[in-house]
């Protein structure tokens, strides 16, 4: 039993990630997309509580949005999995069910 | 023209997830068409907005990221950046583009009116405003 969690909310604004993170059980996957994505980026506030997720949870951010918000890869915190919109098909796809944090 | 008045643009969202953003640049744009000394400050996710190298070729979203560079030339002289909004999120000065402004009638010339403020700067210089437009 495992689910995808997608969060669209940037981690200071909401505390959808934070949530997510919460409630999801450990083999969980979190899938940061839209705003969601500035989640992903290393050196900021909310690095250490994504770097604490990632001990028993998948995390994948979505490339177009990171694209967008000039987030580079070398930006992306170590271990976090870029991927595309075939990759999210494929996420949904393996997962029992999707949650949507909003 | 004592009906010159100071204006301040506050910018809290980051861009492309909501609206925000881009609403508060066409009012910048629309409002440049009155003599005022207009003024932006940029705090919270609102400093992902000056962050350079924005790509939108994979997203169907219009990149309005150029659009920040030109306000200098719609009479936009300051542009503040909160410093403690930025370090929260792993951002220097070196990540934000650069905006010029040149007075026409005068020649003066300033290369970059973006500039770094603390907390308590930017709180003076907004209730130093006559009006402060919320974004």
């Amino acid at each position: 039993m495992s689910d995808l969690f997608t969060v669209n909310k940037s981690p200071f604004e909401k505390n959808s990630l934070e949530a997510a993170i919460k409630f999801s059980l450990a083999g969980s996957s979190i899938l940061m997309i839209e705003d969601g994505v500035y989640g992903a980026m290393k050196g900021t506030a909310a690095e250490d509580m994504v770097k604490g997720a990632m001990s028993d949870r998948k995390v994948y951010a979505l490339k177009s949005d990171l694209m967008a918000r000039a987030i580079k890869d070398d930006r992306v915190i170590e271990g976090i999995e870029v991927i595309d919109y075939a990759g999210f098909v494929d996420l949904v796809e393996a997962n029992d069910k999707v949650q949507a944090w909003v | 023209m004592s009906d010159i008045k100071k204006f301040m643009y506050l910018n809290r969202r980051a861009p492309y997830g909501t609206i925000y953003a881009w609403e508060s640049l066409e009012v910048v744009l629309i409002g440049a068409a009155f003599d005022q000394e207009v003024s932006l400050i940029f705090a919270d996710d609102g400093v992902f907005q000056l962050v350079k190298g924005s790509d939108t070729s994979e997203s169907d979203m219009k990149n309005f990221m150029p659009t920040y560079r030109t306000l200098g030339d719609y009479g936009v002289r300051h542009m503040y950046v909160d410093r403690a909004s930025l370090a929260a999120r792993g951002l220097s000065e070196d990540d934000l583009i650069e905006v010029a402004w040149e007075d026409y009638e005068t020649e003066e010339e300033v290369d970059n009116i973006v500039e770094i403020v603390d907390t308590d700067q930017a709180a003076k210089l907004m209730a130093e405003s006559e009006v402060v437009f919320s974004f």
